[in-house]
């Protein structure tokens, strides 16, 4: 049904940084890293359930990236295997410092990715989300058959916490030290809101907008011009630099890596957080993940009753909620965009109205 | 040798009948069914309720098998796929809501049916030797039953007037709406075979390898592998796949453990899909 429209307001994320959302912007930072770190500063359970958040959501967000070029990726748990082993592999054997690694996991994740992405990106639809979904237990097997250098089954741990960073001398991260959660959880805020940052300079930016014009129709795009494959592999090798350096962070944050570390289910999470918070807005997967990763961890009182209702939540969201959470914004800003309507049908009108 | 051979035949007639349902939603619903292997899992607690756990006939155990699943594949149409169906803004939405219905049947079986690992008492007992091959009469009678059900699903598509609706609809949803057809109904009663397809395939292949909860990822990952190798959405396309499947298992298994095994199909696959992206009989983005 996908035809050749001009890009819709619909389809825009939502950049526009007016004065009311720039405080809404700051007064959620400021919880973020002041209000949450202090007021839990005892409980390490919570500071760990809100640094696996926004590790997840960090992850999340290069799912989005493909997502934005209208690929269904459900290969993200792969690459966050790859990022995973990545560090593992240098930090136990090489003794290469975590500061290194984090970055280097991604790099590795990218170039893997640039070159099955150069391949596999030629199918589109279903089989590519098909396909992903093979890679993702592709690689975990590989790992698992990796012999002596992935170790198979029994995994890599005793990883060595982060090491302190200095340079030139000058100390400017200490060594995380025992268990204390904070090191970790200021880490992970750092990558998440410069991994947030990274997506939204892309967003707005030329690229941006030649990933739209590749989702809407990507012939069209090729047509006027625009180098279809070669796009698209920058999108997906982007997405799993995410992948990578998440992977590699829950390494030294667990301590541990193994080939079950990352299934498909979780695959299939990372789309389903991008989802849920909307597939139009940057900030979608961020508030996906955490809603689903906090509400997963408050219905662990009912125990046994927790994954069903999870279950449920999901299935109602769909069903209700077809674009997402964020996409209540939108509705409560415009009865003109109700739900119930294919977005294409009121951004068409106003193409006419509007000449 | 030979023993491969007769095991691929096996695997490969129970194979095509999971591919077939999964294709047969895709063709008719275009979205892809992830609650396939949870169908199928379904499908094998059902028999092993029915038929190890009440004591009932095999065949009855069978019968109610396709009918819950029926029962369900419907259900699932007509309350979730045809809202989002109709209201979705992009066509992801169809696909995720199929995700989550996998996550709920999977958690409503894990939370009705425990975790532990249920195999059923053997139906029939006895072995045959076929060219020096040994064929355990089990295995022989789902071999029999999955070949004939495929081919009475290929005759009920052929030649009967719902079959013709559903590969009207399959072809052109709206001017099949233009002919009369009550698409919704048709809809829901290919969804509903599909789902009794893939619990059929399950209540079969529970006499030969215990199934539990978790196993339903595993073999909706073979039936994405099967459909894609023959194309998707083609009824031809998804018994070559279950064939070219069922063969690649068996010969793997005979010579290296099952995780290298399917490591390298995996391999052979994407590197097949570079060469032939639409699988052997799919047409090009159709």
């Amino acid at each position: 049904m996908r035809q050749a429209l001009p890009v819709s307001e619909a389809s825009l994320p939502q950049l526009g940084l007016t004065l009311p959302r720039m405080v809404a912007l700051a007064l959620l930072a400021l919880v973020y890293l002041v209000a949450i770190p202090l007021y839990f500063a005892q409980s390490n359970y919570i500071l760990g359930v809100i640094t696996n958040a926004s590790i997840l959501s960090f992850i999340s967000l290069g799912v989005w990236v493909t997502f934005a070029i209208g690929r269904i990726n459900i290969s993200q748990g792969a690459f966050a295997l790859i990022g995973g082993y990545t560090a593992a592999i240098l930090g136990t054997r090489y003794d290469v410092s975590f500061w290194l690694c984090l970055p280097l996991a991604g790099v590795v994740a990218a170039a893997i990715g640039t070159v099955i992405g150069a391949a596999i990106l030629r199918l589109r639809g279903v089989y590519f989300a098909m396909i992903t979904l093979s890679l993702t237990e592709a690689v975990r097997l590989a790992f698992l058959n990796g012999g002596a250098f992935t170790q198979g089954a029994s995994g890599i741990v005793n990883i060595p916490r982060p090491d302190a960073l200095s340079v030139f001398g000058v100390t400017i991260i200490p060594a995380f030290q025992g268990a204390n959660p904070m090191p970790f959880y200021y880490l992970a805020a750092a990558v998440l809101i410069l991994g947030l940052l990274a997506v939204w300079r892309l967003t707005t930016s030329r690229l941006g907008w030649v990933f739209r014009s590749m989702r809407q129709n990507e012939e069209l795009a090729a047509s006027i011009g625009i180098n279809v494959a070669r796009y698209r592999v920058i999108a997906y090798g982007f997405s799993c630099a995410f992948g990578g350096m998440g992977g590699a962070f829950i390494a030294a944050f667990h301590q541990n890596i193994y080939p079950a570390s990352y299934s498909v289910t979780d695959s299939v999470y990372f789309m389903l957080y991008c989802f849920l918070g909307g597939l139009d807005f940057v900030f979608g997967p961020v508030v996906g993940a955490f809603l689903l990763v906090i509400s997963f961890e408050l219905l662990h009182d009912l125990q046994q009753y927790q994954a069903l209702i999870y279950g449920v939540l999901m299935i109602s969201c769909i069903l209700w909620l077809p674009n997402g959470i964020l996409s209540l914004s939108r509705r409560r800003a415009g009865p003109a965009e109700e739900n119930e309507e294919p977005a294409v049908a009121p951004a068409a009108e106003k193409m006419e109205r509007t000449p | 040798m030979e023993q491969i051979i007769v095991n691929g035949v096996v695997l490969a007639a129970n194979y095509a009948l999971i591919a077939l349902g999964l294709t047969l939603i895709f063709g008719i619903l275009s979205f892809l069914n992830f609650a396939h292997g949870q169908m199928y899992m379904i499908g094998g607690f059902v028999v092993y309720y029915v038929y190890a756990i009440f004591g009932m006939n095999y065949f009855l155990a069978l019968l109610a098998c396709a009918m819950t699943l029926f029962v369900i594949g419907v259900l699932f149409e007509t309350l979730f796929f045809r809202r989002v169906l109709r209201i979705a803004t992009r066509e992801e939405n169809s696909m995720l809501l199929a995700v989550g219905t996998a996550l709920l049947l999977e958690n409503l079986a894990l939370f009705f049916f425990g975790e532990k690992q249920r195999g059923v008492p053997p139906v029939v007992t006895g072995v045959y030797q076929i060219f020096g091959a040994y064929l355990p009469a089990g295995r022989l009678l789902v071999l029999a039953l999955s070949a004939l059900l495929v081919v009475g699903l290929l005759l009920f598509v052929q030649y009967t007037r719902p079959g013709r609706a559903m590969r009207a609809v399959a072809q052109d949803k709206e001017v099949t709406r233009l002919m009369g057809v009550n698409v919704d109904r048709i809809s829901a009663m290919g969804f509903g075979i599909g789902a009794a397809l893939a619990g059929l395939a399950g209540g079969l292949l529970v006499t030969i390898s215990a199934i539990n909860s978790g196993i339903g990822t595993a073999i909706s990952i073979k039936a994405f592998i099967m459909i894609m190798i023959g194309g998707a959405g083609v009824v031809a396309g998804a018994i070559l796949g279950g064939i070219v499947l069922g063969f690649a298992e068996a010969f793997g298994y005979a010579f290296m453990p099952g995780s290298m095994t399917y490591l390298l199909i995996f391999v052979g696959m994407i590197l097949f899909l570079i060469l032939r992206p639409q699988g052997i009989m799919g047409k090009p983005w159709g």
